[in-house]
């Protein structure tokens, strides 16, 4: 039985990566053995030619630094504003309480598509298509209903007592927030962030509609549009060293953070 | 004399409203409006033809939903991928639940490896997977010839029935492991004692998952399931991406008809009455399901 199941957990691990592996072994091939048929499965001659070639004659470097500012940027509002809400949802009336959560619950079932046009509307009106604060306040919003949800129930363990002294000690209900709550609940922040940092970093459709300048997509749409679905030539080294280079990120993260992403995942089903 | 001038107490700033301003502000902005403005504009015509100025038609968006063939067929595709993707997922994501139970060590690993699908952009799994699929170069060709299970390349993304099975793979991979996890979750919830109390009256594996397992499980499921069939009836990426909704409209999902009839036919009014439409569908779809696995699971206790 111990060894029926750990052959399956197996299996399932080799397929998981296995898609992964393969593109990033592609993308250390030649363009020639690229184009091979039937194809190699091992690099016989690696290279970083693709990789070099994404960042220097194509814009892949730009792509990078959006992405990074977009889903930083957004994930620090949403995770701010999330803890100022939670901490008041943690303290309000039950009642109170239980409407907005489920609320919020409902908010975060609305399919994207819904909010498209209307959000592309307000963006275009604002002037900031093209520019970074027209994916980072859409993308803060859209993460705030996991993150509220997840700090709320976090907040709720600290104990109470904690708060009252420091209502002794005079300290005001933000000043309570930003020196006891805060400092205590950062591995639920770190989650939070990180799960907002990754959604961002992941977002598409938005990404597509509201940049469409090579100077401002971020690297999933710019990934994602270096296919050669349009085109006739298919630039496969570039595409594989694409994947690669857009994931890398968030492989890292996972390979880090692992246990809180997924304490942080099952916490907002379950709860 | 003395002018008193009425006690006045400070004003304490009402500080808990305050708390809620930034995320109110930000949901009102991004998710409030939008979703008011788009029910408004499936009553109105704004196109090309109207310059773009919405003008009230009353039910005339709805009505030609019900003629709209494509839309009818877009929604069949997309039921039909919801319906096969999310039962694949929930059964490979609760043999795997199951398998792994109270599984201790290498963990961190396989939870890293498991994990590394869910994290990749759809976007990017689609380019990853239009690959593997692809008839020349892709690895899913050459591991079939390989092993003699089909002696001529197979064109998967060309032919309606294998692209769609394509999108299903894919997807499948990306989210069976977030299955896995909430179930896997779940099962750890389950108060050990509960088990053993089934041994003693003499009740096999069976009577242990039916009788402890799957009423501790059933939230999990009912969350789960309700935000995958949510997603998967959403999911515009992976099809957008992988084919564009091709070969001649067999992949096309609703969003990415409603994506075309938005950003490529200009047709607001229509698009946001499609929206629309589906928000409906899958409001009622939450509340059967929630009548048919939570209101039983409340009645259990």
């Amino acid at each position: 039985m111990r060894v029926f199941s750990r052959a399956i957990i197996i299996l399932f691990c080799v397929l998981a990566v296995a898609p992964i592996g393969w593109h990033f072994f592609s993308s250390l091939k030649s363009p020639s053995e690229l184009t091979r048929i039937p194809p190699t499965l091992l690099p016989q001659d690696p290279t970083l030619d693709n990789y070099r070639e994404l960042f220097t004659r194509r814009p892949f470097g730009g792509y990078y630094a959006n992405s990074f500012v977009i889903a930083a940027l957004s994930s620090l509002l949403c995770v701010g504003a999330a803890s100022l809400a939670a901490y008041g949802l943690c303290r309000a009336r039950a009642s109170f309480r239980r409407i907005i959560t489920s609320s919020l619950l409902i908010v975060a079932f609305f399919p994207p598509i819904v909010l498209l046009f209307p959000l592309y509307e307000l963006v275009r009106a604002a002037g900031l298509v093209n520019h970074p604060w027209g994916l980072i306040l859409p993308y803060s919003a859209l993460n705030l209903p996991l993150s509220i949800w997840l700090l709320t129930s976090y907040f709720g363990q600290i104990p109470y007592e904690l708060e009252e002294a420091a209502a002794m000690d005079g300290l005001s209900r933000l000043q309570t927030l930003v020196k006891i709550v805060l400092p205590l609940s950062a591995p639920a922040l770190a989650t939070t962030g990180m799960l907002a940092f990754i959604f961002a970093w992941n977002e598409f459709m938005f990404a597509l509609t509201f940049m469409n300048l090579e100077s401002a997509k971020t690297i999933t749409v710019g990934v994602a549009t270096l296919s050669g679905a349009f085109t006739y030539e298919i630039p496969w080294g570039l595409l594989a060293a694409g994947v690669i280079a857009s994931s890398l990120p968030l492989i890292l993260l996972v390979i880090v953070f692992q246990r809180r992403i997924v304490a942080g995942l099952t916490a907002g089903a379950s709860k | 004399m003395l002018s008193r001038e009425p006690i006045r107490k400070p004003q304490a700033l009402n500080l808990e409203a305050l708390f809620y301003w930034p995320a109110a502000m930000l949901l009102g902005l991004v998710v409030a409006y939008p979703i008011l403005r788009t029910t408004v504009l499936s009553f109105t015509q704004m196109s090309l033809h109207t310059a773009f100025q919405p003008e009230f038609t009353g039910a005339q968006n709805y009505l030609r939903l019900a003629f709209d063939s494509r839309f009818h067929n877009s929604l069949t595709i997309t039921a039909a991928f919801t319906i096969i993707s999310v039962a694949l997922e929930f059964a490979l994501g609760l043999c795997l639940a199951l398998t792994v139970g109270t599984f201790i060590r290498g963990r961190g690993i396989i939870r890293s490896f498991l994990l590394a699908p869910w994290t990749l952009p759809t976007a990017i799994i689609a380019v990853l997977w239009a690959w593997i699929f692809n008839d020349q170069y892709g690895v899913l060709n050459v591991l079939l010839l390989k092993m003699s299970v089909i002696h001529t390349p197979i064109a998967w993304l060309a032919e309606p029935g294998s692209a769609m099975a394509s999108i299903i793979i894919a997807d499948v991979w990306k989210t069976t492991p977030f299955v896995f996890l909430v179930l896997l979750a779940g099962i750890q919830s389950v108060p050990r004692d509960l088990y053993e109390a089934i041994e003693m009256d003499g009740g096999g594996a069976w009577a242990k998952f039916r009788y402890v397992t799957w009423p501790f499980l059933l939230p999990f499921v009912f969350i789960s399931l309700t935000f995958r069939i949510i997603q998967s009836f959403a999911i515009f990426d992976l099809v957008y991406v992988m084919t564009g909704g091709g070969p001649g409209g067999a992949t096309e999902t609703v969003s990415v008809y409603s994506y075309q009839t938005y950003m490529r036919y200009l047709d607001i009014g229509y698009g946001s009455a499609q929206v629309v439409a589906v928000v409906i569908i899958l409001a009622v779809t939450a509340y059967v399901l929630y009548q048919l696995l939570l209101k039983r699971y409340a009645r259990l206790f």
